[in-house]
């Protein structure tokens, strides 16, 4: 039995917002393996829960008229990394949500909980920053859209307002077309682990596959939240590809991280896996959009 | 203290092919009313955290730790548990017997978590390598084989319902 005071279900997304302002205090569940867990913990013990299980309306993959991916939230990780669209159009990213947990955890835990946990080792964070996901979100006054940096506010802290749950992550047609990316997790175990650095890579490059046009990183665990390094991205924008810039774009990415020493590990290692993962992400992104090195 | 009010929902769902319903406590975990209500005592406790894998079942074919997933949850889906796996007069299935000639199980606590995520594995059809058959089966813990004796058995069986020569 979990200690919590009481369970509303939400049967539609409509439902799911009438309650969350009926029951201002009460926490959302969407796949359970966090809330659950932490009600465990003894952390969340005695709370209200919303549930928003039951909402099929918000899973699975498409397209948007325009070319927009939308992933709806309560996508599971596996059925992620398995869809067809998200294997076209941003396969690392099924990559890195096949890299959480283990499989039981991977059909139970959602993206939507992901990224609604403010959590800066989640494993698809890295990458929905280094491909400027939009979160939207769904409240009482209607659908709203924000941009994933702005959406993390700090460790654990999230901009979901009064009402509000999120209902999809979308990748714009700008940021996915002939773009290629690659993520590195490390951590100390290959199963059940939390990463001690998440690092996503993507670059797109000229037609004739010589020059980087743009190229694009994110980390998880190398600030509070998941952070951009934007110094490295400018650099390498509009460069020819190489082997030479692949290190000086890894060695600029310390500009704009900020990890810190924890019982994970160290600052110091931390900012050593990070240029030795973006370098290697790098290369590997270029190699996947057809670039020699 | 404040006295929380009792919520109590019914739940209808098909249980190893059977149509059942239960009326539960809503804070009741899928492990609680299928161990509980169901007698179905192959979902074991361990670790209720969602890491041992020992509480496993499959939900619509999928792999679930049916501790940290909500008993009422369970509405309108086709639930499996090891039970389910039995022949009419209670006949081991190819998976089962194949834990038992590889020696796969000591004490056998993990055993029945390890057999229905094996059976997510099996029934994809699909053939795997090694490495991603330990990948698929690294949801578990076993405190016992050492695994090895566990990948073998998921990987005979995987070969023999494929219709091909067990690699030497």
């Amino acid at each position: 039995m979990y200690d919590m005071k009481a369970l509303y279900q939400a049967k539609s997304v409509k439902d799911a917002v009438a309650l969350r302002l009926a029951h201002p205090g009460a926490q959302v569940i969407a796949g359970g393996s966090d809330v659950l867990v932490q009600m465990r913990e003894g952390k969340r013990a005695g709370a209200e829960l919303i549930s928003i299980q039951a909402l099929d309306e918000i899973r699975g993959v498409s397209l948007d008229t325009d070319g927009t991916l939308r992933i709806g939230s309560m996508t599971s990780f596996s059925h992620i990394t398995r869809d067809p669209l998200i294997q076209t159009y941003i396969n690392v990213l099924g990559e890195a949500v096949d890299q959480v947990g283990g499989p039981q955890i991977r059909n139970i835990g959602t993206i939507g909980g992901n990224t609604c946990n403010g959590v800066t080792s989640a494993d698809s964070a890295s990458t929905l920053h280094a491909w400027d996901a939009v979160v939207e979100l769904t409240g009482p006054g209607g659908v709203r859209r924000q941009s994933i940096q702005e959406f993390y506010i700090k460790a654990g802290k999230v901009d979901l307002r009064e009402g509000e749950i999120q209902t999809a992550i979308l990748i714009s047609k700008e940021s996915y077309e002939n773009c290629f990316g690659h993520y590195i997790k490390y951590a100390m175990r290959n199963a059940m682990d939390i990463a001690t650095l998440g690092t996503s890579v993507n670059v797109r490059l000229s037609a004739d596959k010589k020059t980087v046009e743009r190229a694009r990183v994110a980390f998880g665990v190398a600030g509070p939240v998941p952070l951009r390094a934007g110094t490295a991205e400018r650099l390498a924008a509009g460069q020819p590809v190489s082997l030479e810039l692949a290190e000086q774009f890894a060695q600029t990415v310390k500009e704009d991280i900020n990890p810190r020493d924890s019982w994970r590990a160290a600052k110091d290692f931390r900012l050593h896996i990070a240029v030795e993962s973006a370098k290697r992400a790098f290369i590997e992104s270029v190699r996947l959009a057809g670039g020699v090195l | 203290m404040e006295r929380h009010e009792m919520q109590y929902q019914t739940v209808h769902f098909n249980l190893n092919g059977e149509d059942v319903e239960r009326t539960v406590d809503v804070r009741a975990s899928l492990t609680d009313m299928l161990r509980n209500d169901f007698r179905m005592t192959s979902v074991k406790k361990g670790c209720e955290v969602g890491e041992c894998g020992a509480c496993n079942v499959l939900i619509n074919g999928e792999a679930f730790n049916s501790c940290i997933y909500l008993a009422v949850w369970a509405e309108g889906k086709k639930v499996r548990t090891l039970e389910g796996l039995l022949g009419p007069n209670g006949e081991l299935s190819d998976i089962q017997q194949a834990f038992v000639d590889e020696a796969a199980i000591q004490c056998g606590f993990c055993s029945p978590g390890f057999i229905l995520t094996a059976v997510e594995i099996l029934e994809s059809g699909r053939e795997y390598t090694d490495a991603e058959l330990r990948k698929l089966l690294s949801g578990h813990l076993c405190r016992c084989t050492g695994y090895e004796n566990i990948l073998r058995a998921v990987k005979k069986t995987m070969y023999k319902r494929l219709g091909k020569e067990l690699p030497q």
